[in-house]
């Protein structure tokens, strides 16, 4: 794992000094609120219904068990006792007190984070896969790449006022788990005649005009990462829309310029900015590399698995994912308990994840986009031990990437935009699934629900995805199918008209047993829809 | 030639030179006219345009209408990598917490519409032991210190 040295940590006491300056100016009264918001999101602090909400960045998701520890410490400390992990691997409190809020920061730098550009119109938070390091599928671990990025991309003085802000994720795997073409820049580490590089997705986006990304850029070498990003911000600065804050995000550039066009822009900007000096050395991304080694694997540990507790083992096939060494898989603690709040974790939850990593994880946790929390490197001789533990404290349930594993936003429950509540309409879902005993036969089914068109719970990105609108003043909530996060990415379609709470959940419902009537050999949800189209769903649900 | 920030107390100027005593012309009117030697770049000019024509300006002032439209970043640094050694001047809506930033995108003078408070400005801009990237000004980026 990266670990700060004297000049990281410099930087980041810099930021909670100035901070604890502007907030104590905003609290004596010199700064106006509207002088002091950009000033206060640039540290990752809104206000919002009720308080104010922090968002702290989690680099690429991973953590160690100290850090784990400091995000509990924080809860008690200064919050209600828990904290919202959320789908870009940061965590969220959502009942911060203005005055605490530079402490909170002070708090964080000890153990090395922050909550710098975790909102603004700036380079946010670099995301990526959450099995990098342990995944047994990808070309080599990702996140060096994205640490070399997250430093470039700190205090960036040209790329701090941009037209809006910027969303990057880097993978190196032909499966993507980080949405990557749903982002401003998607960035996929790849090999060409043996050397290592990296292709360029630029311009996707949810939102509410949502777009998948097009590779504008197939094979950048890694001694030019940073100036070809370089390139790409500074045409998006200078030319992405300011007229219109809806218009305003790259992939409006890219889809009115066009691919090509941009693309030629930005390799014009590229040609020129090669002997500006930008490029780190190539000694700088070997030693971010160094801290990204494999920890110490057994080599020879044993691939078997006992399992004869039936519980046990659903857990297993479950929430357990192939390691790339064959002894260690990475288990996934789902934060969706049937009727929980998604991405929810108390301080209680929080210490024990990560006493359980430093037990068996090599110190290691990583937050998924789908708000769950991974400990990469488990050996499966200790799969046991990790779930019994898991099992006593109510975080085992066996349901990754089932209907009951629902992404949710907010919603009308925190945030001050939304128009509908999400987690009640999650917790309701859940609960009937759980309770019908659907779950299991249903397979894989992704479920994203939003509180309003700006798709922070990746509705467009949901098999199934569910929108909160306002319709005369009263929740509703329209239906969309075929949507996919992953490598076969795609945007889901609306169904038609919109339900009330109560009807969606039976809506939901309705889809499924569409599904399992129509559904062929080896078919998920996603793979039906797409053979077998809208209609029959229509018909069933709108009849 | 007349000191203008003699003149005008809201200019901080970090050059030696004396300041241009005349006013800046648009960028159209100054492709076209060829005396001028101070220009105004707006958010949506193309700074690269002046390029051809740098040996003959000594001042331009780079327009932020509001502080959010981070166009004026852009345009700087690009007149510098271009080899502009004159002055370059952030005016508008220009704020304390924006001048580090400025500074390292090579503005080496600011003429804000509300007058920044000097000391303010000495606090912004000592205030980061490091930066991260290179970029216009002369800092020394971390990862050439640490691999230097
Ligand atoms: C509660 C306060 C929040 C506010 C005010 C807020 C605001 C917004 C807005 C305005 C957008 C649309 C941006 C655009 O399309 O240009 C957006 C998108 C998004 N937000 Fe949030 N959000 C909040 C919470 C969250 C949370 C909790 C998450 C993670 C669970 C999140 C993740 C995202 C994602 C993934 C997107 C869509 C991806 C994209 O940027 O295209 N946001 N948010
Ligand atoms: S999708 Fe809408 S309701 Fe949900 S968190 Fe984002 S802005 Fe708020």
């Amino acid at each position: 794992m990266y670990l700060y040295d004297h000049y990281d940590q410099a930087m980041v006491d810099a930021r909670v000094e100035e901070f604890r300056d502007q907030a104590r100016r905003r609290l004596e009264g010199k700064l106006t609120e509207d002088q002091f918001k950009p000033l206060r999101l640039m540290n990752g602090l809104y206000l919002q219904l009720h308080a104010y909400m922090l968002r702290v960045a989690i680099p690429y998701g991973t953590l160690n068990s100290r850090q784990m520890h400091a995000l509990a410490d924080i809860a008690d400390k200064y919050d209600r006792g828990y904290g919202h992990f959320t789908t870009r691997q940061n965590i969220q409190y959502n009942w911060i007190r203005l005055q605490d809020a530079a402490d909170i920061l002070a708090d964080l730098a000890k153990v090395e984070m922050h909550a710098i550009q975790t909102s603004g119109n700036c380079i946010r938070n670099i995301s990526s896969d959450h099995f990098a390091g342990a995944a047994a599928d990808e070309l080599v671990d990702p996140r060096p790449y994205a640490e070399l990025l997250r430093q470039w991309s700190s205090f960036h003085p040209e790329f701090s006022y941009l037209p809006r802000k910027f969303k990057i994720a880097v993978i190196a795997s032909d499966t993507d788990r980080a949405a990557m073409r749903l982002h401003d820049i998607g960035i996929q580490i790849v090999e060409q005649d043996g050397e290592l590089g990296a292709a360029f997705y630029v311009g996707g986006g949810m939102g509410r005009t949502p777009m998948i990304a097009p590779c504008i850029k197939e094979f950048v070498p890694l001694d030019r990462l940073v100036t070809y990003a370089e390139a790409c911000l500074r045409v998006y600065n200078r030319e992405g829309r300011r007229d219109n804050k809806y218009k305003a995000r790259i992939k409006i550039l890219v889809h009115e310029m066009g691919a090509e066009e941009y693309a030629k822009a930005v390799d014009a900007e590229f040609e020129h900015m090669l002997d500006e000096g930008i490029e780190p050395p190539f000694a700088e991304l070997e030693r971010i590399r160094t801290f990204f080694e494999d920890p110490a694997f057994d080599q020879s540990a044993s691939e078997d698995i006992d399992r004869s507790d039936p519980d046990f083992a659903l857990w297993v096939d479950r929430n357990t994912v192939a390691h790339k060494v064959p002894g260690y898989a990475s288990a996934v603690i789902s934060l969706k308990p049937v009727g929980g709040i998604p991405g929810d974790a108390t301080s209680e939850r929080m210490r024990l994840m990560a006493d359980l990593a430093e037990e068996y994880s090599f110190d290691e946790l990583r937050v998924m986009h789908t708000q769950n929390i991974v400990l990469p490197h488990v050996r499966k001789a200790d799969l046991h031990a990790l779930w019994t533990a898991l099992e006593a404290a109510g975080l085992g349930s066996p349901n990754l990437d089932t209907v009951e594993d629902i992404i949710a936003c907010p919603g009308l429950d925190y945030c001050s935009l939304a128009n509908a509540r999400s987690i009640p309409v999650a917790q309701k879902i859940s609960e009937r699934f759980s309770a019908s005993g659907k779950t299991e036969a249903l397979g894989q089914l992704k479920l994203k629900i939003s509180g309003c068109i700006n798709a922070c719970g990746h509705h467009h990105a949901g098999h199934i995805g569910i929108l909160g609108v306002d319709r005369k003043g009263v929740e509703n909530y329209q239906l969309l199918l075929g949507g996919s996060e992953a490598e076969d990415v795609s945007l889901a379609k609306i169904t038609g008209p919109g339900f009330d709470e109560a009807g969606i959940v039976d809506a939901v419902e309705t889809a499924a047993d569409v599904y399992l009537r129509e559904r062929e050999d080896g078919e998920r949800f996603l793979d039906t829809y797409r053979r077998i189209g809208m209609t029959p769903f229509k018909e069933a649900l709108y009849g | 030639m007349a000191d203008l920030s003699s003149e005008n107390d809201r200019l901080i100027r970090y050059r030696k030179d004396d300041p241009v005593d005349h006013a800046a012309v648009t960028v159209d009117s100054f492709l076209d006219q060829s005396s001028a030697s101070a220009v105004r770049v707006e958010p949506g000019d193309d700074a690269r345009e002046l390029i051809p024509h740098l040996e003959r300006l000594a001042l331009v002032e780079v327009n932020f209408p509001s502080f959010g439209d981070g166009r004026g970043y852009s345009s700087a640094r690009l007149l510098r990598e271009a080899g502009y050694e004159g002055e370059l001047r952030a005016v508008g809506d220009v704020l304390v917490d924006q001048v580090a930033y400025m500074r390292r995108c090579g503005f080496d003078a600011f003429d804000p519409d509300a007058p920044l408070d000097q000391s303010d400005v000495e606090a912004a801009l000592s205030r980061w032991p490091e930066v991260y990237q290179s970029a216009a000004d002369a800092s020394t980026p971390i990862w050439n210190k640490r691999h230097g």
